[in-house]
């Protein structure tokens, strides 16, 4: 039973909680609170940190920037040191106060793909506050025994009968829309009030098409047992992490272009442990800590400091797609963010495509 | 000269005392967590952050908006095929239980009728769905008996959502039946035997009516779990359609929009309120 699972299980989240509570303070041993996403909860990659400085890592897993910024409202100032978050939510929490400065000397910028240093949401007024640390697509996943790999690359022929019952769809709003976007030849910041609309009747006829539509673990569940033969909104993280047993899966970015998806690491400016919350900075964005974040067993997704490519194996750079990140990264539009009053309109209409 | 007897006064003292930590449990638990998402569903979400205005616009919102009716009526058409499934299939059981399985035998049969609650909620709707998908065990039965030509999935719609619910539920209202069938006194059959009833007779005129407390508070509590149910649907439904649970958490995770997600859950309540209303003349403990 993963984390996420164990966290719906009532009884399991409280006993858990309560031995975050009540045991954590008895620990003579430093302590490191990092709220994370799931794929810092692997052991491989937190293990060897916690040896080298003789410390111990609490780890909160959260799905949701909201949701993120939700429990720290409900925390005290400093209960939390370290902060995996959305590359794209980086400016309004920086902007919130939450963030410190994390000094560029410290973190190794020249080995990151230029592409993904996204300094336009990391750095305000000239201070950097978080730093890329993975990144990957919302793209197209599929099993290459049951469909045309080549079909894969146009985004229009899930919209054709040929697929007709055997897609799933991962249920992001965000990505999702931003897909049908370029699928409609939009790019994914040009999604305005008026054309949803448009994109509304593209997202029934994509559900006309699909056999499901499910988060995470449901949709990768429908593609690993066949329920469903393409997962769209899928990439590397659905499939990387799944095709030592099963090779048969895989990704494409189409033609019409990829959405990327990034993760940043950033500190808690309420932090009581700034030192050692820099250390694992540090250490994750080594090539050594970014090989084990890369190919996490939550999922897999490519690690921002290139030289990762030095400890991965040939195998798991192929699984990535290593040698087409350039294309790919050329061709890929980041996440739409869109103002309160579009996303709450963007939501209705995924809730109707949910409905329809 | 007699001992004063307790005056009414010192009664009712010692009476709201040991009433005390079951009305402190349910004020802190219940009554104060209910009150604040009452408040918060009159607030309203603008922007990134929450307006503290009393309104009713998140209640409007909801009933303006078909897509969220329409997960509240999914929600009850789910609810009540579940419940009327879950008692059709229950109550032979616990008959059977009851009735049939010598008496030494009913405890070792009872702990297997509740085995399936020994198991994590959430594992076992993915183990359903092992069951129902495509390649699971259901579709490669149907193809080896013959039945179907090819994989044939189950998963990822209303009726898997349905069979994930009547698993776990049938094992609730079995219980309750049972209780109430084993407490019915065997004279109450014989009687009804002298009087010239045969047994489906006896059973409609007598047992059943005697056994509907049973029923009802096992329907009611399948009512109540099922219709706050989130974990179900949302693993064996496969978002084909959204139940109001699911609209809910949406809200929340999505948007962070907490007024419009406790108005919501106040309409819920509200629905489970008047089913308990409906249901209130047969809940009464003592009769099961």
């Amino acid at each position: 039973m993963t984390f996420s699972e164990r966290m719906k299980n009532p009884v399991a989240a409280a006993a858990l909680i309560a031995g975050l509570v009540f045991v954590g303070p008895a620990q003579a041993v430093e302590e490191l609170n990092a709220l994370v996403w799931c794929d810092h909860t692997d052991p491989k990659l937190i293990e060897p940190f916690e040896k080298q400085f003789g410390v111990k890592v609490n780890l909160k897993e959260y799905e949701g920037t909201g949701n993120a910024l939700a429990i720290v409202e409900q925390s005290k100032p400093g209960d939390w040191d370290v902060f995996v978050i959305d590359g794209v939510d980086v400016p309004r929490v920086a902007d919130a106060g939450l963030l410190a400065e994390i000094s560029r000397d410290q973190i190794p910028m020249g080995d990151i793909f230029p592409q993904v240093r996204m300094e336009d949401v990391t750095v305000r007024g000239g201070k950097m506050y978080a730093v890329m640390e993975k990144f990957g697509y919302n793209v197209i996943a599929y099993n290459k025994t049951k469909v045309d790999p080549a079909d894969m690359r146009d985004l229009a022929v899930l919209w054709s009968d040929k697929y007709k019952g055997r897609i799933a769809v991962y249920d992001y709003y965000i990505p999702v829309m931003d897909l049908v976007a370029l699928k409609m030849g939009m790019k994914p910041s040009d999604i305005a009030a008026g054309k949803l609309p448009a994109m509304k009747a593209e997202l029934f006829k994509l559900k006309e098409n699909s056999s499901m539509v499910g988060e995470v673990v449901a949709s990768t569940t429908a593609l690993a047992t066949g329920e469903a033969d393409i997962l769209v909104g899928g990439g590397e993280w659905a499939v990387s992490v799944m095709q030592a047993e099963n090779p048969d899966l895989d990704w494409v970015l189409p033609d019409q272009g990829g959405i990327l998806w990034s993760q940043s690491l950033a500190i808690f400016s309420a932090s009581k442990k700034k030192g050692l919350a820099l250390e694992f900075v540090k250490y994750v964005m080594s090539p050594e800590g970014q090989a084990r974040l890369a190919t996490s067993s939550c999922f897999w997704g490519m690690p921002a400091n290139r030289r990762a490519g030095e400890v991965l194996t040939a195998a798991e750079k192929a699984s990535l797609r290593w040698d087409e990140q350039d294309k790919f990264l050329a061709k890929s539009h980041r996440y739409f963010v869109p103002d309160s009053e579009l996303d709450g309109k963007m939501l209705d209409v995924w809730t109707e495509f949910l409905q329809h | 000269m007699t001992p004063a007897a307790p005056g009414p006064g010192r009664g009712d003292a010692r009476g709201w005392g040991l009433l005390a930590p079951a009305l402190l449990w349910t004020v802190a638990f219940f009554a104060m967590p209910l009150g604040v998402m009452g408040v918060y569903s009159l607030w309203r979400r603008v922007g990134m952050t929450v307006v503290t205005d009393f309104g009713l616009a998140n209640y409007v919102d909801f009933f303006a908006k078909s897509f969220f009716v329409e997960s509240l009526i999914n929600s009850l058409e789910v609810t009540v095929v579940v419940t009327v499934v879950s008692v059709l299939l229950a109550y032979p059981l616990a008959w059977i239980l009851a009735e049939r399985v010598p008496p030494r035998w009913q405890r070792l049969a009872l702990i297997l009728a509740i085995l399936p609650f020994w198991t994590s909620y959430v594992v076992r709707s993915y183990s359903w769905l092992l069951v129902l998908s495509e390649g699971g065990i259901l579709s490669g039965w149907l193809q080896a008996l013959g039945v179907v030509d090819g994989p044939v999935s189950f998963a990822n719609n209303r009726g898997a959502t349905v069979i994930g619910f009547v698993h776990f539920f049938v094992m609730l209202l079995t219980l309750t039946i049972y209780a109430n069938l084993v407490q019915l006194p065997a004279n109450y059959r014989k009687a009804a035997a002298d009087l010239g009833a045969g047994p489906v007779r006896a059973f409609i005129h007598v047992i059943l009516p005697l056994t509907l407390p049973g029923i009802m508070v096992g329907a009611f509590l399948t009512f109540v779990l099922c219709i706050g149910d989130y974990i179900t649907p949302q693993i064996l439904g496969g978002g084909r359609e959204l139940l109001l649970p699911q609209a809910i958490v949406m809200q929340i995770s999505r948007r962070s929009d907490f007024p419009m997600a406790s108005a919501m859950a106040m309409i819920l309540m509200a629905v489970v309120s008047l089913v308990y209303v409906g249901f209130a003349r047969w809940l009464k403990l003592e009769r099961v």
